[in-house]
C-alpha cells in the first residue's frame, strides 16, 4: 500500500491567526458597550467607516501587490487595526478624518512595510498619530459623558449623523455639548494655569478615581484584556511591564507632590491606558520578540506615556510612546536574545 | 547531585515544551504480543549511526536464530547484525529501508524455516555483573545493541565514557503521543530492564541509576517501583518526569533531572551522566541472561488506520506490511503511514519496508489523525515558538535569517542547536513549517561549510607549495655554494668558470633530477 | 550668535577628540580589500579568470581592473559574496571564462600513466603524488579541480569527475 508523504511534525496545535484576531475583536466588545453608553453611537459610526475603508484599502493594496486577497482579508488583522483606531477617536469624528487615519494605517504603516507580519510600527497608532498632528482640534473634541450632560442623555443620533457627514455643528446644538475637554486634557490645561489637583478634580468632569465615564471605559477594556490573557492570546509580560512603567513614576511624583500630580489611579483609568496596555502594546508584530525584551518594551511604553502626559505637549501619550518603542525594537531584540541551551552556563 | 531524591518525587515543570494528548490507551490495554516469523525478513546492514556492518554469510547459506550474519566494520562506528530466526539466506541486495527522506541499504534477505533453531555461539552468563567493564562493552558490541529510542547510537561506545560518571539515567519517558513500546516494556518486564541497568552500572563503574518515567504512565511507574523493591538494589530509583513534550529528549531529560546543561558540541558524560533507553537496558539483559543478541524489538502499531492497536514484539527485518497484517490489517480509514510519533516521526511512502532496530512505532493514521498541510501565513512574531523551544532558540528570528539565507547569523543564533522536535510548528498560528525550514537551512549551512573548508584547504596547500618552491630554490643556492666551496677558495678560480657553472645549474628545469 | 558659534566650536572640538581616541584605541581593520576578496574566492588556483591564480585575480578586482564575474568554480555564490563585499552589482557569470558546475576532482588513469612527473609541477596545491618512472595518483581530497594538470600530461591520462568526498573535507577542518 502506498501513502502520501508529509514532513514532521504531523500534528499542529495552534489556532490560526484569523481565530486569534477574532478573539481580540470579541475582547473589545465590553469596552465598546460602555463607550457607546457614555458617549453615544458616534463610536459605531467610526468603526463602520474605519472597517469599510480598512478592508477596501487592504483588498486594493493586496491586488496591486499581487497577493491572495481572500486569504489575507480573512485574517481579520485589518479589521482589528480599524476597530482599535476607531475606538481611539472621539465619538464625534467626521467620516473623512476616520478614513484618512485608516488609509494611513493600512496602506502606509502596514503594506508599504510588507503587509501582515512585516510592519515596524503599530498601524493603528500610526493612523492615530497622523490624525493627532493633522486634526488636533477634532481629535481633542470629546463630548461630555452621559451622566453629566444637562439632560443626562448622549447626543441624539440625528446630531451625531449630521456632524459625522458634514463636520459642522447643527444650529440647535451648542458647541460646548459637542466638545468638552477630556479629563486628561482638563488636568493638563488647568495645571498649566497653576490650579492644584484637588481643585481640578472638584470639577463635575471627575468621578471618584478619574474622569466620569472613563473610569468605566477603562475598567471594561481591562476586562476584555483579562480575557485575552486568560485565553493566552496575549502574554503577561507587556501588560505588566507597561503597567509598572506607568504606575511607578505616577506613584513617586504623586507621593512627592500630590498638588500638581494626578494620582496613579487617575493615570490608570484615564484616556487610552487600558486599551494601550492590553490591545495596542501587545500587538506582537511591532513588539519585541523575547520575553525579556517584552518586559523592557512594555516598561518603555509605560514610562514614555507618563513623561508625555506630564511634561509633553499632548494630554495622552500612548500612541507616541508605542511608536517610539517600536523604533527601539530591533535594538531591544538584539540585546535580549535568550541564552541558547548549551551555550555558556 | 541527585542524592537524597526520594522516588516518585515530582520534578519541576520545564520552562519549555508543550502538553500533548497522549493517545496511548489503545495499545496499553493489551499485553505485548509476539509475532511469529513472517514469510521474508529484510535485515538491513546499517542498523546504527556510523558505518554498516559487513556480511559474513553467503546467499544460499542456512543461518540459525541469533547467528551473526554481519560483523562490525572496522571503518567507523559499527555493530554486528544477527539472524532474527533460523532459515536460508536468499540474497544480499539493496532494498528500500525506512529512513527520513527515503533511501536504500544493503540488506540480507532471509526466508525463515519456522524451526526457530538457536545459534549455540552465545550462552547465558550468570556472573555478568562481575565481568570487567571492557568485556561487558565488547559483549554488548558483539550483541549488536544500539540505542533503541531511535537514535541507534552503538550502546557499547556510550558505555565507555571514562571515569567520573555519577548517574545512569534510563530513559523511559516516551514523550511522543501514541508510542507506548517502552511503557509496555516497563509495565511487563521491569525486572529485565533493571537487570540490564545493573550490568550497565557495572560497565560504567557507577553507583546511581535513575529510571525516568513520564507522569501519566502510572502502571509503568508502579511496575518499576515494584521491581526496584523486589530487587532490593538501593542504587536504582524511580524518577517521575512531567508529561511534557519533548521531556524524553536526551538533553532535555538531563536538564530536567539534574538541572545541568550539556554544552553545545559536548556529550552527556561531560556533566557526569549517561543516558540509555529502557529498551536498550532490556536488550542488554536479554543477551547476558539468555544469550540472545538484539534480533527483535517491541513496536507500537497504532492509529485509526489499523485493526487492533497493540504493542508487538517483532523480529528485526519484518516487513511493515506483515506487521500491520498481524495487527488486524488496514482499516478503510488508513490515510497515512508514519514511523515514530506524530511530532518527529517521518512519513513512509509505502509499507514494503522492514522494521529496524529504530522502529519504535508504526502509526497508521486515519483521515482525522494527522493535520493536513494548511496554507502558510506570514509570521506575526507572536513568540509562541520561542516560548516552547527546548533549546531556547528564537525560531521566528531563525526563520527570517533562513530566508536569506544568512548562514553566519543562523549559526550564531543557534541553528545547529535545533533538535527538530517540532514544538514551534505545533504552536505556530501562521502554520509555518519551521522545522522543515530549519532542516533545509542546516543542510545549506553544512554545504556552505564544506565549500569554505575546501577553499581553506586549497589555500593552505597553495601557500605550502609556495613555501616548498622557495625552500627548494634556497636549497639549490646552498648546494651551489657548497659546490663552490668544495672546489676551492674563491680566489683560486677564475670568474668566468664560476659564471658558467652557475648558468649551468640555473638552466636546469625544475623537476629534473639533479 | 557668539554663544552659538562657541557651542558649535566646542561640540566639534569634542567630537574631534572622540574620533581621534576611537581611531587610536579601537582595533584597526587590518584586512586589506585584496585579503577580503581573496578570502571569498574558492582557491582552486585554476587561472580560468585570466590571472595566474586566486590572489592575482583578487588584486585585480580590488584595483578595479577585473570584473567580479570571472570565476567559474566559485559560481553564483562567489559573485554574490563579492558583490556584497564590494558593493558592486551582482551579475551573471561571464561564461567566456568557463561554465560553473559541481565540484570536480582529477583522476589519473594508472594504466596509461607513464610516470613522467610533469603533472606534479602543474598542480598548484601539490595534490598529485608520484615520482619519475612511478605511476602518479591524485589525492582526491586535496584536488581543487582546476584542470591545470590535464594539458601537462603527454599521454592524456588525466580526466575529471564529480567530487563527492564530503566527509574528508569535514575531517580536514
Amino acid at each position: 500500500m502506498k501513502f502520501a508523504s508529509n514532513a514532521a511534525p504531523h500534528w499542529l496545535g495552534a489556532e490560526s491567526v484569523a481565530v486569534l484576531m477574532r478573539q481580540v475583536l470579541y475582547a473589545l466588545v465590553p469596552a465598546l458597550i460602555v463607550l457607546v453608553w457614555f458617549f453615544g453611537a458616534g463610536i459605531i459610526l467610526n468603526i463602520l467607516v474605519a472597517a469599510v475603508v480598512a478592508l477596501g484599502s487592504e483588498a486594493l493594496v493586496l491586488r496591486i501587490r499581487k497577493r491572495p486577497v481572500g486569504l489575507f482579508i480573512s485574517d481579520y488583522s485589518a479589521l482589528v487595526t480599524a476597530v482599535l483606531l476607531a475606538m481611539s477617536l472621539p465619538p464625534l469624528t467626521p467620516w473623512w478624518i476616520t478614513a484618512t487615519g485608516t488609509v494611513f494605517a493600512i496602506v502606509f504603516a502596514k503594506h508599504l512595510y510588507g503587509g501582515l507580519g512585516y510592519n515596524v510600527f503599530n498601524p493603528a497608532m500610526v493612523g492615530y498619530a497622523v490624525l493627532l498632528v493633522s486634526f488636533p482640534e477634532d481629535m481633542a473634541a470629546w463630548p461630555l459623558p452621559r451622566n453629566i450632560t444637562p439632560d443626562q442623555q448622549t447626543l441624539s443620533l440625528f446630531t451625531v449623523l449630521q456632524y459625522w457627514a458634514t463636520g459642522s455643528v447643527p444650529a440647535d446644538v451648542t458647541v460646548d455639548a459637542l466638545s468638552a475637554a477630556t479629563p486628561l486634557n482638563s488636568v493638563k490645561g488647568q495645571l498649566g494655569m497653576m490650579r492644584t489637583m484637588p481643585e481640578i478634580v472638584g470639577d463635575p468632569l471627575f468621578g471618584n478615581l478619574a474622569g466620569h465615564g472613563w473610569e468605566w471605559i477603562n475598567a471594561a477594556t481591562a476586562l476584555g484584556g483579562g480575557w485575552l490573557l486568560y485565553r493566552r492570546i496575549i502574554r503577561w509580560q507587556i501588560p505588566t511591564a507597561m503597567l509598572a512603567g506607568l504606575l511607578a513614576p505616577a506613584l513617586v511624583f504623586y507621593i512627592v507632590d500630590p498638588a500638581t500630580h494626578p494620582s496613579p489611579a487617575f493615570h490608570l483609568l484615564s484616556g487610552g491606558t487600558m486599551l494601550g496596555i492590553f490591545f495596542i502594546a501587545t500587538d506582537p508584530v511591532s513588539a519585541a520578540a523575547s520575553n525579556r525584551g517584552r518586559l523592557i518594551y512594555g516598561l518603555g511604553i509605560g514610562i514614555i506615556t507618563y513623561v508625555i502626559r506630564n511634561w509633553g505637549a499632548y494630554p495622552d501619550g500612548i500612541a507616541f510612546a508605542v511608536l517610539l518603542m517600536n523604533l527601539a525594537v530591533p535594538v531591544i531584540d538584539r540585546y535580549t536574545r535568550p541564552r541558547i541551551y548549551g551555550h555558556g552556563a | 547531585m541527585t542524592n537524597g531524591r526520594t522516588s516518585n518525587q515530582a520534578l519541576p515543570l520545564p520552562a519549555w515544551g508543550i502538553r500533548l494528548e497522549s493517545r496511548k490507551v489503545d495499545s496499553e490495554t493489551g499485553a505485548i504480543k509476539k509475532m511469529p516469523p513472517p514469510g521474508e525478513l529484510i535485515v538491513a546492514l546499517k542498523q546504527n549511526i556510523g558505518v554498516p556492518a559487513e556480511t559474513i554469510v553467503q546467499p544460499g547459506e542456512r543461518v540459525l536464530k541469533g547467528q551473526p550474519i554481519a560483523i562490525a566494520s572496522r571503518w567507523g562506528l559499527s555493530v554486528a547484525v544477527h539472524a532474527p530466526t533460523s532459515g536460508a539466506v536468499m540474497a544480499i541486495e539493496e532494498r528500500p529501508i525506512p529512513v527520513a527522506g527515503g533511501g536504500t541499504g544493503e540488506s540480507v534477505i532471509i526466508e525463515p524455516d519456522g524451526k526457530e533453531e538457536r545459534y549455540a555461539g552465545y550462552v547465558a552468563q550468570m556472573n555478568s555483573k562481575r565481568l570487567p567493564p571492557p568485556q561487558i562493552r565488547n559483549e554488548i558490541m558483539e550483541a549488536g545493541i544500539v540505542g533503541m529510542g531511535g537514535a541507534l547510537f552503538p550502546t557499547a561506545t556510550k558505555l565507555n565514557p571514562g571515569s567520573g560518571i555519577q548517574a545512569l539515567i534510563l530513559n523511559g519517558v516516551e514523550c511522543e503521543p501514541y508510542i507506548s513500546a517502552d511503557n509496555a516494556l516497563l509495565t511487563e518486564r521491569s525486572d529485565q530492564v533493571l537487570r540490564g541497568a545493573a550490568i550497565m552500572l557495572a560497565a560504567l563503574d557507577c553507583d546511581e541509576c535513575l529510571v525516568a518515567v513520564k507522569a501519566d504512565m502510572a502502571e509503568a511507574q508502579a511496575a518499576v517501583q515494584a521491581a526496584i523493591d523486589a530487587l532490593g538494589d538501593d542504587r536504582i530509583s524511580l524518577v517521575v518526569v512531567p508529561a511534557f513534550y519533548p521531556a524524553g529528549g536526551e538533553r532535555q531529560l538531563i536538564e530536567l533531572i539534574t538541572g545541568k546543561e550539556v554544552q553545545a558540541g559536548g556529550l552527556p558524560w561531560d556533566v557526569g551522566v549517561v543516558c540509555q533507553n529502557v529498551g536498550t537496558a532490556a536488550a542488554v539483559a536479554k543477551f547476558f541472561d539468555e544469550g540472545e543478541p538484539l534480533i527483535s524489538r517491541i513496536v507500537t502499531v497504532t492509529g485509526d488506520g489499523v485493526g487492533t492497536a497493540a504493542n508487538i514484539e517483532v523480529m528485526i527485518g519484518t516487513p511493515i506490511v506483515d506487521l500491520v497484517e498481524f495487527a488486524g490489517g488496514y482499516t478503510d480509514d488508513a490515510a497515512g503511514l508514519v514511523m515514530g510519533g506524530p511530532m518527529m516521526g517521518f512519513s513512509l511512502p509505502h509499507d514494503q519496508l522492514p522494521v529496524t532496530k529504530a522502529t519504535n512505532c508504526i502509526l497508521v493514521a486515519g483521515q482525522a489523525e494527522l493535520d493536513p498541510s494548511v496554507r502558510e501565513m506570514p509570521c506575526i512574531r507572536c513568540g509562541e515558538c520561542a516560548r516552547v523551544c527546548p533549546a531556547a532558540l528564537m525560531p521566528q528570528q531563525l526563520l527570517a535569517l533562513a530566508r536569506g539565507p544568512d548562514y553566519e547569523a543562523l549559526e550564531s543564533q543557534g541553528l545547529q542547536d535545533c533538535i527538530q522536535c517540532g514544538c514551534c510548528d505545533y504552536v505556530c498560528p501562521s502554520y509555518i513549517p519551521l522545522t522543515s525550514r530549519f532542516i533545509e537551512a542546516k543542510q545549506g549551512l553544512w554545504e556552505n561549510h564544506l565549500v569554505s573548508q575546501r577553499s581553506a584547504l586549497a589555500l593552505r596547500r597553495f601557500d605550502a607549495r609556495g613555501e616548498r618552491l622557495e625552500r627548494r630554490e634556497s636549497d639549490r643556492s646552498d648546494e651551489l655554494q657548497r659546490q663552490v666551496d668544495e672546489i676551492g677558495p674563491a680566489g683560486e678560480i677564475d670568474a668566468d668558470a664560476l659564471r658558467q657553472l652557475k648558468q649551468r645549474v640555473k638552466s636546469k628545469k625544475p623537476g629534473d633530477k639533479t | 550668535m557668539v554663544a552659538g558659534l562657541l557651542v558649535m566650536a566646542f561640540l566639534s572640538g569634542l567630537l574631534g577628540i572622540v574620533l581621534v581616541i576611537s581611531a587610536r584605541r579601537l582595533p584597526a581593520d587590518t584586512m586589506t580589500v585584496v585579503d577580503q576578496v581573496n578570502g571569498v574566492l574558492p582557491h582552486t588556483q585554476c587561472g580560468r579568470c585570466g590571472y595566474s591564480g586566486c590572489r592575482p585575480y583578487a588584486t585585480a578586482i580590488a584595483a578595479g581592473e577585473a570584473d567580479i564575474n570571472q570565476c567559474p568554480p566559485g559560481g553564483d555564490e562567489v559573485i554574490v559574496a563579492l558583490s556584497q563585499l564590494l558593493g558592486r552589482p551582482a551579475k551573471a557569470l561571464d561564461e567566456s571564462f568557463g561554465l560553473a558546475g559541481p565540484p570536480i576532482v582529477a583522476v589519473v588513469d594508472e594504466d596509461i600513466c607513464i610516470g613522467c612527473a610533469r603533472c606534479l609541477d602543474a598542480c598548484p596545491v601539490d595534490a598529485i603524488l608520484g615520482a619519475a618512472k612511478f605511476t602518479h595518483t591524485v589525492i582526491a581530497n586535496e584536488c581543487t579541480g582546476c584542470e591545470l594538470c590535464i594539458p601537462a600530461c603527454p599521454v592524456d591520462c588525466i580526466t575529471v569527475t564529480e567530487n563527492t568526498s564530503q566527509l574528508d573535507a569535514r575531517a580536514a577542518h
